[in-house]
């Protein structure tokens, strides 16, 4: 068992770092004030090849495993989350639909411009009354002809604002239920498609959510993703594809956290010690660093699994689960061991105090998380 | 056009410096490109861009050296060369570095030498000038502007603050300096299509130069770091006692009037 990563990888990471540490971390402050995401750092991002992690070598992306695309996240987690967002969920569920099940022609018409981060992709499942129960979808697409026309609203779609290519999730047959859905690939472009209110929300500030409208959207057939019929199955698999990596990037926020936490409390001088010397702190440390350090094992032993084609079910979604609970375990005491000074905003400790807890909810809940393990338990254990 | 440019590694800017055993402790350091020589690197990338040509990075040192080249392929050099000396020289000095670049660059017929203006270690800045000098080409300074039409080439060059314009001739050596232009990122997948690229590993036998011809010219006597700062001093009571103690102070204590 070797626990080390290779060099190649490494020396991504390293690069990831410099850039992320040097780059983004000295506009982090601008983010969250503009609510923007600075020009600059998108371009840099786009000529470093951020946007193509997800992407095989053949299409213009890294193609590098899961490991590796872990160890890179945990770089691009350690900064504004805006910023770890608008690259995590294009590179996540904006592209791995297409990746996994686009055929030939679709992944040579959309995955190079998308490898590039010169089209931006994007995941539309939620809606109104389809949020954890994602069979509940209003969104309804019948075939005429060589199209299919597309009707209903999604909301709360992660970069709709930024996204040309979103993966779309349309009832095509409503007496079949779960299996009467469809995923399709739409275009901004495409007649009948508009974005929507923005939302204003808690944090992820820099990243934009947003109602998606189709009114009698024009989809070509050639734009179905997978097979008709699959499309539940397919947003499932994109989600769990996902879990290691947004495991991965809130590792990285939780490291940075860390690292601000563990430096603050040996600089910050009361009682006439720097307050790491007192053990109500020094025990907060403690457990911050060792929950991180089993995020870490727990993270890269799913990456690698996924990478070894083993099934991850349950495992990736514990992994999702915890990851999120431990991120927000971490920013709490983060705050805690900065005290008055980790409340304002001035400083950066509870801008990721605001965006930990998104994480606790989407790309599913915890609670379904829960159920996802609890399911594949009572498989498990089955009495034939 | 032929495009070579010397590289060193040098210590991480962000790291501290400590001493052990009369010499500087480097275990554990980060290792960068010396950022002058990234300067360096990136005007060269562009100099192929716009006129066509190859890129070739060379560097002398041990075997660790090889990371900064393969990050400078990643940057998008074509080729790098790294000369280890780890085995034939202990201690080398300017005049070893230089002799050994000149040597090799020699029947090279490079069209341009680029170089950073200082290393942020050592800070001799006396490399690329000597290199230039062993060649018997021009060479200028700390530029901040590179131009160049045909064999023409136009330079502006950082004087303290104040720029000078020179114009002068292929082939050339130039140091770069802060300003020239803002280095890129290495790509991702430019960095594993650098694993792919050229890395020649030359020694002293394959230059046809013996140790004594590179010996160092000078010697260290000793390392030590500067002396840490006091705490500054606030003089307390009237302004005009305070400039009467200040003087006074000036001249007894600091000495310095």
């Amino acid at each position: 068992m070797d626990f080390r990563l290779d060099e190649d990888i490494q020396f991504l990471k390293k690069n990831v770092r410099d850039f992320v540490q040097s780059e983004v971390e000295a506009v982090a402050m601008q983010i969250e004030e503009e609510n923007k995401i600075p020009e600059r750092i998108i371009e840099f991002s786009k000529e470093m090849g951020l946007f193509g992690l997800s992407i095989p070598e053949e299409f213009g992306g890294l193609g590098i495993g899961m490991v590796g695309k872990c160890a890179l996240y945990e770089e691009i987690g350690a900064t504004h989350n805006g910023y770890t967002t608008l690259i995590g969920a294009h590179t996540g569920i904006g592209t791995v639909g297409i990746v996994d099940m686009g055929n030939e022609a679709q992944k040579r018409k959309y995955l190079p411009d998308m490898a590039a981060g010169e089209k931006i992709g994007a995941f539309a499942l939620t809606e109104p009354s389809a949020g954890s129960n994602a069979t509940n979808l209003k969104t309804t697409a019948v075939k005429k002809g060589d199209k299919y026309i597309l009707n209903g609203t999604k909301h709360y779609i992660t970069n709709a604002t930024e996204a040309d290519v979103f993966t779309v999730m349309a009832v095509t047959d409503p007496s079949k239920g779960a299996k009467g859905i469809t995923s399709f690939i739409v275009e901004k472009e495409f007649s009948g498609f508009q974005v929507g209110a923005v939302e204003k929300k808690m944090g992820l500030r820099g990243s934009h959510s947003a109602e998606v409208i189709m009114e009698d959207c024009e989809v070509p057939v050639e734009n179905v993703l997978g097979v008709e019929g699959q499309g539940y199955v397919n947003a499932l698999k994109i989600l769990a594809n996902g879990r290691a990596g947004l495991a991965a990037r809130n590792l990285g926020s939780c490291q940075k956290l860390l690292d601000m936490s563990a430096t603050y409390a040996n600089q910050r001088v009361q009682f006439n010690v720097p307050i790491i010397e007192h053990q109500a702190v020094a025990h907060m440390l403690s457990e911050m660093a060792m929950e991180i350090e089993a995020l870490r094992s727990f993270t890269y032993r799913v990456a690698w699994m996924v990478d070894e084609g083993m099934k991850v079910i349950k495992e990736a979604a514990m992994l999702k689960l915890f990851g999120s609970e431990v991120y927000n375990r971490v920013a709490d005491k983060a705050i805690q061991v900065h005290g008055g000074i980790g409340y304002i905003a001035d400083y950066p400790i509870e801008r990721f105090f605001r965006d930990a807890r998104i994480t606790r909810i989407y790309e599913g809940t915890s609670e379904i998380q829960k159920n996802i393990i609890a399911g594949q338990l009572k498989k498990e254990y089955k009495l034939d | 056009m032929n495009i070579f440019v010397l590289l060193k590694r040098t210590f991480d800017t962000e790291e501290k410096i400590t001493i052990a055993n009369g010499a500087i402790n480097e275990d554990g350091a980060e290792f960068i490109i010396n950022p002058y020589d990234e300067y360096a690197v990136e005007e060269a990338i562009q100099l192929r861009e716009s006129h066509g040509g190859e890129v070739t990075v060379v560097s002398v040192g041990g075997e660790d050296g090889e990371k900064q080249l393969r990050t400078a392929l990643a940057m998008g050099a074509d080729k790098a060369v790294l000369i280890n000396t780890e085995d034939d020289i202990e201690y080398g000095d300017q005049h070893t570095t230089s002799k050994i670049l000149a040597e090799y660059l020699k029947d090279k017929e490079a069209d341009i030498i680029l170089a950073g203006n200082v290393a942020i270690d050592c800070g001799s800045g006396q490399v690329g000038p000597r290199v230039a000098d062993l060649l018997d080409i021009p060479y200028v300074t700390t530029i901040t502007k590179l131009e160049i039409e045909g064999d023409k080439v136009s330079v502006v060059r950082d004087v303290e603050g104040d720029s000078e314009v020179i114009e002068t001739s292929l082939p050339l050596l130039i140091t770069a300096q802060q300003g020239l232009n803002e280095p890129r990122y290495p790509s991702l997948p430019g960095i594993m299509k650098a694993k792919k690229k050229p890395l020649e590993e030359l020694e002293l036998d394959d230059l046809d130069l013996d140790e004594d011809e590179v010996e160092a010219k000078t010697k260290v006597i000793e390392i030590f770091l500067p002396p840490t700062k006091e705490a500054g001093r606030v003089l307390e009571g009237e302004i005009s006692e305070k400039v009467k103690e200040l003087v006074s102070l000036l001249h007894k204590e600091a000495k310095v009037i």
